[in-house]
């Protein structure tokens, strides 16, 4: 049968993005694992991460370079994979959820209940007890008591509508912005208020091989996979509740499963790298330009197209001012300002 | 087989439908008539289960609509809503291939067939030049058309359609509601238009304050007698080349 419809085209495209996409992280990964204030060379990198992943290889380097490569620079860009990853599948979820193209991740105000935990823990010592994990517990925390709240603001007899869950996450983001605020405020403490800064614009500096990072990939990896295989019940949420409805999909049911994975996931990445913004509205915009709507497509492109963004923008934070590091949420909102603005140009348009 | 015995239905504290009974019968079309707010699309989301009657019970197949899990459901009951989704950048095939998602499990990839299911169910309507392009970009009317292909693809054993009609041309609304009576699966259409119905329904339920004003057979329903005082206008039948037609005029044209 001739293609009329032009589904196979589709699936070719999706194919060759997914490829391009797969390798470009691969690339990226190299790079960025290479960059720093001693450059380590391609080559050796990628022989290096094939011996520790994959025991290949002679070893016939200097133990510092692997050193350098294994302990220090791999799980930086590991994390930052999966953060960029987490954060363009959540924000994916999310826009399907509210049915708005404006909608990303911490529109459920989830990054600010982090904020709130962190900075309690930054200038108050909160979470002491969880030892060397107490600044990313307390940050976890905060989101978990985030995303509680905005669930019971935003349900009503059984059901959380699109626009009660837009509503209730921006309310509860304010005021625990405003607690944020208050905490740095009553502390009185500079350096404590400059470290909660540094740390609400982002960093992927605590990135060690530990049990963090395992926690965010399987969480993550979780999430994303979850996501794809739910495609086409996105599809019919993205189209209306009432289409979902008679395609066989409960549409407050699954709403209220999606809240708990992307808050538990968003509440995840928020502990481990702090509020990156952008990053999760402007990449799943990106994926559908690539790959059209369907979510089975959109999701893995998505991760992938994240994935690699990140890890760029963490490049560009560590060497721009070098030795100084840029907080990397400045680097993703200088990036995706203007793609934002493209985007609402294009949206009053009116070109469908 | 669909039937609902004293389904009701409130918005706030004004009843809408007050202990209504219908059945849609095998291999007929029923049509859902009444003016305007007389619940005509309550009654249909009742019957599709979008709102569940605190009174009464609504049967599919004489199962009750309540044991059915919605994927089941919607192997039943293929509905065209009128909520268009107009900001998806869905194209017009994969808002189609749509419908193919209740015959599918999780892990399940749509397959060739259920690409030539989605192909031929376009083609019905006549719509598979749109095919690759972009669901929002379409006008009402082939939006209208597309949504019914998405309908017919899920392959459900009954048809439900809210005002189908809406944003179609002329030759559109009776090709659609052609096709509806031509497929012989158990329908159920809400309608604006009497004369639509009166030519493409086989039996009519007229709704008016809160309740049944009349059903039965079209050429019973369709009565000025019965119509007159429930829509407020005055009626006049005709029955031509074997077809009844009705003509309205404003009563107070009638008195002068």
């Amino acid at each position: 049968m001739h293609d009329v419809l032009g589904l196979r085209a589709q699936r070719r495209r999706t194919t060759f993005w997914v490829t391009v996409l797969a390798a470009g992280l691969a690339v990226t990964g190299v790079i960025a694992v290479g960059t720093g204030a001693i450059a380590i060379g391609p080559a050796s990198v990628a022989r290096i991460l094939a011996h520790q992943l994959f025991g290949l290889g002679e070893v016939n380097w200097a133990p510092p370079q692997e050193a350098i490569v294994w302990q220090v620079r791999f799980p930086r860009v590991l994390l930052g994979m999966l953060v960029g990853a987490g954060l363009a599948v959540c924000g994916v979820a999310l826009q399907a959820m509210v049915r708005n193209v404006l909608a990303d991740p911490y529109l459920l105000g989830i990054n600010s209940g982090a904020s709130s935990g962190a900075a309690a823990a930054i200038l108050f010592g909160a979470g002491a007890g969880f030892g060397q994990y107490a600044l990313s517990a307390s940050a976890f925390l905060g989101a978990l008591a985030a995303s509680l709240l905005v669930f019971l603001i935003a349900r009503s007899g059984g059901r959380v509508t699109s626009i009660r869950l837009l509503l209730a996450g921006v309310a509860v983001g304010y005021a625990l912005y405003a607690t944020t605020s208050f905490l740095i405020f009553a502390s009185g403490s500079a350096e404590g208020a400059r470290s909660v800064i540094f740390w609400l614009l982002g960093s992927l500096g605590l990135a060690h091989w530990d049990a963090l990072l395992l926690i965010a990939a399987a969480v993550i990896g979780g999430t994303a996979i979850y996501l794809t295989v739910s495609g086409r019940r996105l599809d019919a949420l993205a189209v209306g509740d009432e289409t979902a409805h008679t395609l066989g999909v409960n549409p407050d049911r699954f709403r209220i499963r999606l809240l708990v994975i992307v808050s538990l996931c968003v509440g995840v990445l928020v502990s481990a790298a702090g509020s990156i913004g952008f990053v999760g509205l402007v990449v799943p915009h990106l994926a559908r330009r690539l790959v059209g709507a369907p979510h089975v497509r959109v999701v893995p492109v998505a991760a992938l197209l994240g994935a690699i963004l990140l890890v760029w923008a963490d490049v560009i934070a560590r060497v721009l001012l070098a030795p100084q590091e840029i907080p990397i949420g400045i680097i993703t909102a200088l990036l995706g300002a203007p793609f934002l603005l493209v985007l609402i140009r294009r949206l009053h348009g009116g070109t469908a | 087989m669909i039937s609902a015995s004293g389904v009701s239905w409130r918005y706030g504290a004004s009843p809408v439908i007050d202990g209504v009974s219908v059945t849609a019968r095998p291999g007929r079309v029923l049509g859902l008539i009444g003016p305007n707010g007389s619940g005509k699309t309550t009654l249909l989301r009742l019957l599709y289960g979008a709102l569940r009657s605190p009174t009464g019970a609504v049967t599919v197949d004489d199962d009750p609509l309540r044991s059915l899990t919605p994927r089941e459901s919607a192997l039943r009951m293929a509905v065209v809503v009128q909520e268009t989704g107009g900001e998806t950048a869905l194209t017009v095939a994969e808002m189609v291939l749509l419908g193919r998602g209740p015959h599918l499990s999780t892990f399940q990839r749509t397959s060739r067939d259920d690409h030539e299911i989605a192909a031929r169910c376009l083609a019905r309507v006549g719509a598979t030049h749109l095919g690759p392009r972009p669901f929002s970009g379409l006008s009402g009317g082939e939006r209208q058309r597309v949504l019914i292909a998405r309908a017919l693809a899920q392959q459900a054993t009954h048809l439900l359609l809210d005002e189908p009609t809406n944003h179609l041309d002329i030759r559109y609304q009776h090709e659609v509601l052609g096709l509806v009576r031509g497929l012989g699966t158990c329908s159920v259409v809400v309608l604006h238009d009497l004369n639509l119905a009166a030519r493409y329904c086989d039996d009519l339920v007229l709704l008016g304050s809160g309740g049944v004003a009349a059903a039965g057979p079209v050429d019973e329903v369709l009565d000025p007698v019965i119509l007159e005082p429930v829509y407020g206008i005055g009626i006049k039948r005709l029955d031509l080349d074997g077809h009844l037609h009705l003509l309205f005029h404003p009563f107070h044209e009638e008195a002068a």
